[in-house]
């Protein structure tokens, strides 16, 4: 069932409102023309009653809007905007009685081609009615598939989906600021009112975001911009704002502040399924939070998730601010043996190696001295010889009189020795 | 499945452990106690880092999210992975030599929640800066993580957590496996030993930690 309101002529500006109406009512509309929208009103018959009681409902409301509406309530949608073309008032058309109320309508309402419409006016076709009565064949023959067309919307059978209508999905706010801010606090405060508008729009979009664009008009017409990615979608404006305002205060403004937008990108929000024996997981935007705070503590790149790069390289590793945690438990498994770990010099320390027949026999660096008990090497590496950084080292696992154990590596390139890391 | 947390009772309390799956340890100690911050601490090359990655592994392989709070930037993430830690479980907080921030980072995380393992690696922290840590850390510590199902693990050269600590463990390398035909030596592994100095008890346990290239 489908209810198709249609503003009268003398409200033909009022799209905007009409549109308000019909959200008042459904979230599932079709927007037929500026002036014309047309309702998907099934199931609605146990919150406003009859098609009649419908109707009533939608005028009071255009009424209360100041709106002038034509409201017919019919099976299919053109049958329904037709009928609200056609007549005045309220018109219910009863199901399978489209044609028989159309009938009397001016073909002049049909989206018709000048020249569709000269054609059949010199065949004395004036209504919907005299078109319908047309053999199919013959208006197939004549005008093509557009006849056929037009013959089942004048004869009320022409049943099709409803083109849902959206607004434009753009999640941006900008205000320009009376005075130039140069303070944090009431840069936050304007900030803080975007992001809450954002997110809301976010949530009643069953939307979150990934990426925030802060776009900040600095003294003098400067740009500055600042994108901020988050690694989960989120919608919620405290932590987002939170996160923004960690990111101004590692990353400061040169000047004050004339104007503020903010952009976000709208994105599918993330949906988990947890699973009532599986481990509990940080809380995501608590979790990013707390990354950002940290990273404001300690350096940019200094708090991540770890991975191992593609290369043979020794100490490669790379550090990433992202929440990909495996929460299911691995199968159960032998028993996995405790492998020896190697605690890293970053960078290595640079020693001084005496070498007795071609193995190290005593060591010395900073904070680390003493005779080799032991040794076991060398391990000969080397790789990316098509580079500049190229690498190329022999290695030696020591044991010193100090009982420590540690990796030392002789840089055969540069013909200097370091110690790598301590074992532990 | 997840192994499932086991009770056992300390002098004076009942304490939750989890399991770690390495049965020399579990014997040793009835787990990884939870909601309590454990101490392992032993001279440098006595297997304290082997064991704090199997624990990693341990917990990250049973779904478990943990933070590594690295005062010294010496983890080794290649080591982590050949111990079998699952590195995309791991969140890793490097502070550059700097006590005072791995203190507020492990707070952070520690207040931030869902964490199965923190660890807080102080172990080649010199001395001098490590008498400066106020006591009070460390309660706030205990204060935070109690009633949590979370784990806190300081490494460390020596005891530093005082009485805060549910679970003090010691390490001591017991032998070091470096043989093999002259001039062909190969470091195998270091074996070494556990003895848990709080709660005291005689008991002790061998653990070896193979060395793989």
């Amino acid at each position: 069932m489908y209810a198709c309101l249609h503003l009268s002529e003398s409200q033909e500006e009022a799209g905007e409102s009409l549109l308000a109406l019909a959200r008042q009512f459904t979230p599932l509309f079709e927007r037929a023309a500026p002036e014309t929208v047309v309702l998907a009103m099934e199931g609605m018959e146990r919150l406003l009653g009859s098609p009649l009681e419908m109707a009533e409902a939608i005028e009071k409301q255009a009424r209360e809007a100041n709106l002038s509406v034509r409201i017919a309530i019919a099976g299919n949608p053109d049958a329904a905007i037709y009928a609200a073309r056609g007549y005045s008032g309220i018109t219910i058309v009863p199901p399978g009685e489209e044609q028989k109320w159309l009938g009397s309508l001016d073909i002049s309402h049909l989206p018709l081609t000048p020249e569709t419409e000269e054609t059949l006016r010199r065949w004395g076709i004036r209504t919907f009615a005299q078109l319908a009565a047309l053999p199919e064949t013959g208006v197939a023959a004549r005008f093509g598939q557009e006849g056929v067309h037009l013959q089942r919307i004048a004869r009320g059978e022409h049943s099709r989906p409803l083109i849902p209508w959206h607004p434009d999905l753009t999640f941006e706010r900008h205000e320009e600021l009376e005075h130039p801010v140069e303070l944090l606090e009431p840069l936050l405060f304007v900030i803080g009112r975007q992001i809450h508008e954002i997110c809301d729009a976010l949530r009643q979009s069953s939307l979150a975001t990934n990426e925030i664009q802060l776009v900040l008009t600095l003294e003098g017409n400067v740009e500055n911009r600042r994108t901020l990615r988050l690694p989960v979608p989120l919608n919620i404006a405290a932590p987002l704002r939170k996160l923004i305002q960690l990111d101004l205060e590692a990353h400061p403004p040169q000047a004050a502040i004339t104007g503020v937008r903010i952009e976000a990108r709208p994105v599918m929000p993330q949906r988990l399924q947890t699973g009532l024996f599986l481990p509990q997981a940080p809380e995501p935007a608590k979790l990013e939070l707390t990354l950002k705070r940290i990273e404001k503590l300690v350096g940019e790149g200094r708090v991540g998730t770890p991975e191992i790069p593609d290369t043979h390289r020794p100490g490669a590793f790379r550090i990433q601010l992202r929440q990909a945690f495996q929460t299911e438990p691995a199968r159960q498994e032998e028993r996995r043996q405790i492998s020896l770990a190697l605690r890293v010099y970053r960078p290595p320390l640079e020693a001084e190696v005496d070498l007795r027949d071609g193995a190290p026999a005593r060591i010395k660096a900073a904070g680390i001295r003493g005779r080799v008990l032991n040794s076991a090497g060398p391990w000969r590496t080397a790789g990316d010889w098509w580079r500049n950084d190229a690498w190329s080292r022999a290695e030696w696992d020591i044991a010193l009189s100090d009982q420590s154990l540690y990796r030392i590596y002789l840089d055969i390139r540069e013909d200097r020795w370091f110690i790598d890391g301590r074992y532990d | 499945m997840a192994a499932s947390p086991q009770i056992l009772s300390f002098p004076g309390r009942v304490q939750l452990t989890e399991p770690t799956g390495i049965p020399e340890f579990d014997r040793l100690t009835g787990g990884l106690p939870t909601g309590a911050i454990t101490e392992i601490f032993g001279s440098p090359s006595s297997g304290r880092t082997s064991l704090l990655l199997s624990l990693f592994a341990a917990m990250s392989m049973q779904g478990k999210v943990c933070a590594l709070v690295d005062s010294t930037d010496s983890f080794d993430p290649a080591s982590a992975e050949r111990a079998g830690v699952r590195l995309a479980n791991l969140v890793w907080v490097r502070c550059n030599r700097h006590a005072g921030h791995a203190f507020k980072a492990a707070d952070m995380l520690l207040h931030g929640g869902g964490f199965g393992l923190i660890a807080l690696d102080l172990a080649d922290l010199p001395r001098r800066v490590l008498q400066h840590i106020p006591l009070s850390y460390w309660y706030r510590f205990r204060r935070a993580i109690e009633h949590t199902p979370a784990s806190l693990v300081v490494l460390s050269t020596e005891p530093q957590v005082k009485s805060c600590a549910t679970l003090l463990l010691e390490t001591k390398r017991s032998r070091l496996d470096l043989s093999g035909a002259p001039g062909f030596h190969l470091l195998r592994g270091l074996e070494m030993q556990l003895l848990p100095r709080k709660p005291v008890r005689s008991a002790t346990a061998q653990l070896r930690a193979e060395a793989i290239r």
